[in-house]
């Protein structure tokens, strides 16, 4: 048995063709599914699996599925390859290394809620991705995984790839269907939730392209054999996208729960010319900022122990900052981003994250006041709780625990 | 006359085939790639035929466009050099990078050369942290990934494109 769960590509080469997936037992678990369980079986083996979504929510996969009303049709099925955070870039990897087992994920899930189009939603840079995904969904299709009555029953299924054109927003799962029904890709207001209310208005389903890639193994091994992973509330493996000041940068896919100081020095290689680690973000530039003591390199990550150093695994995008980096210029760095990213619907994010752009430039500079710390100090709190979506929220991680967390970074004796 | 619908019949019933068929709106992003893809840049021209075809008025795709970073309203260089300079990015010298590509094309960030050919941008994010300095090139072909860079490796990629443009 191959090594990975996800990551297969590692062990079986030109795992990204047909032959050689099917080959290896391609297909086996979208074919189980279909032609010997029924739907609602489908969703209670993904249940009982305990998955997650890999996007960053960390929410109970099954559960998400069963919340679809029966009474209102037809349901869909989107894929979120829309991968933009600063420090992710897992889903690529399985996008152009192991693109059938994230296809024939899409196909179950589909099932499992009775889905008979799927959209696949990329980001608009992943243009080279989409045409390659095109050409794997024909040849599923000239196979007969895809299409009209799939294994001689009555269930048919496409699915389609829609390209974004360059917005971080539409992650967001509402401004990500925005998106494909050819709006601005702004987020909406819930409730209604994308369950009741998705694309087209119709009840949908959106999963993380990561997530979807687990569902053959499940479908094929069955819940305890996924559970033998990770740990009890965080079962399973996951890709870790190890970035910045590191010597082997990279994704690996490694249990849940495996601890920081793992990833960055048995895999990651340590931290170049022998420095020390200053910081961990391991939610990408969405995350708060980790002080890298000792106990936070032991803690294990998953969805359970790293709010205990006050911050989110997220999509457990890792970037290690090392002690040559001053946080001012650090979040100065984040806080653009966010402010270009704003999508402008509400006012908190959108002015909030101007506003702080401008006070860390300003504070960046050497005659900077405490008065301009305090500022963006504040500016940061009155955006909290008060956005229409996450990223107005996210804007404010690292700018609030660099502050309280390294202090002397800001201090105006820090002029450069 | 609608240039577009001219030029692209095969591919709009393709692509609108990939929607329900009362919703036609979910076509305007794919068709934008194709008039970016071809022209570079989309102009109120092709914005207006555009909304002919999806029954949109021509003030829905123009928001559209301003909207979403890689549809432009104006012609720059023939290839836009974009690169991150994401903290991930930055954490591995994409700042510098930049700087030192633009010295060597004698232009500034955001500018585009004499010849018309190279425009280098700053950009968010590419999903490619692990493997900065990068930069993707969006142009005629689309976008491909550059990675792992140098400014030597940068110049040969703009020198390779230069051969190509005279051959052509």
């Amino acid at each position: 048995m191959s090594k990975h769960l996800l990551f297969r590509h590692l062990d079986t080469p030109n795992l990204n063709q047909i032959a050689t997936y099917k080959k290896q037992g391609g297909f086996a678990g979208f074919k189980k599914a279909v032609t010997t369980l029924q739907p609602a079986e489908v969703i209670d083996l993904v249940k009982a699996s305990g998955l997650r979504g890999r996007g960053g929510a960390g929410f109970p996969t099954g559960m998400k599925w069963s919340f679809l009303p029966n009474n209102l049709w037809p349901h869909y099925v989107v894929a979120n390859a829309d991968e933009s955070e600063p420090g992710t870039f897992k889903d690529r990897e399985l996008l152009e290394s192991n693109p059938f087992q994230f296809l024939e994920g899409l196909a179950i899930a589909s099932y499992a809620v009775q889905a008979h189009d799927a959209y696949v939603y990329l980001r608009g840079e992943f243009w080279q991705q989409a045409e390659f995904l095109d050409n794997c969904i024909a040849e599923m299709k000239k196979s007969g995984f895809l299409g009209n009555k799939l294994f001689g029953t009555e269930y048919s299924l496409n699915i389609h790839t829609h390209l974004g054109a360059g917005a971080y927003i539409c992650g967001e799962e509402t401004a990500l269907l925005e998106s494909i029904e050819g709006k601005l890709g702004q987020p909406r207001l819930r409730p209604p939730f994308p369950a009741v209310e998705g694309l087209y208005s119709r009840p949908t389903v959106i999963n993380n392209v990561e997530t979807l890639a687990n569902l053959p193994f499940i479908l094929e091994n069955g819940s305890s054999k996924f559970r033998e992973y990770g740990t009890e509330k965080s079962p399973g493996v996951k890709i870790f996208s190890l970035s910045g000041n590191v010597n082997k940068p990279g994704n690996y896919e490694l249990p849940l729960g495996t601890t920081f100081r793992e990833l960055i020095f048995t895999h990651g290689g340590g931290v170049p010319e022998g420095r020390k680690i200053k910081a961990i973000m391991p939610a990408g530039a969405s995350s708060s900022l980790i002080l890298a003591n000792d106990q936070a390199l032991d803690t294990p990550m998953d969805y359970e122990s790293v709010p205990s150093l006050g911050a989110q695994l997220g999509s457990a995008s890792v970037i290690i900052v090392d002690d040559s980096v001053s946080m001012d210029w650090l979040v100065n760095k984040t806080v653009h981003f966010f402010k270009h990213e704003s999508c402008g619907k509400c006012t908190p994010c959108r002015e909030g994250t101007f506003w702080m752009a401008h006070l860390t430039e300003k504070v960046l500079k050497p005659n900077h006041t405490k008065e301009d710390v305090q500022l963006l100090n504040i500016v940061a709190r009155q955006i909290q709780n008060k956005c229409l979506c996450a990223l107005g929220e996210f804007s404010i991680m690292a700018v609030m625990s660099a502050i309280e967390k390294f202090p002397e970074d800001f201090a105006v004796s820090n002029g450069r | 006359m609608n240039q577009i619908a001219d030029k692209y019949s095969r591919e709009i019933v393709e692509i609108l085939a990939k929607y329900p068929a009362d919703r036609k709106q979910s076509a305007v992003m794919p068709l934008l790639h194709l008039v970016q893809r071809d022209f570079g840049f989309i102009s109120n021209h092709s914005i207006k035929d555009i909304s002919e075809i999806l029954d949109m008025s021509s003030t829905e795709v123009a928001s559209v466009v301003g909207f979403y970073t890689l549809y432009q309203d104006h012609p720059e260089g023939k290839y836009r050099f974009q690169i991150c300079t994401d903290l991930p990015c930055a954490l591995r010298e994409a700042d510098q990078f930049l700087k030192d590509l633009c010295k060597a094309l004698d232009i500034q960030p955001g500018g585009t050369t004499k010849d018309g050919l190279v425009t280098v941008e700053q950009v968010m994010c590419l999903a490619a942290c692990d493997k900065a300095p990068m930069f993707q090139v969006q142009g005629r072909e689309g976008i491909s990934y550059y990675e792992n860079q140098t400014v030597v490796s940068a110049m040969e990629v703009i020198n390779n494109l230069k051969e190509k443009e005279k051959t052509a």
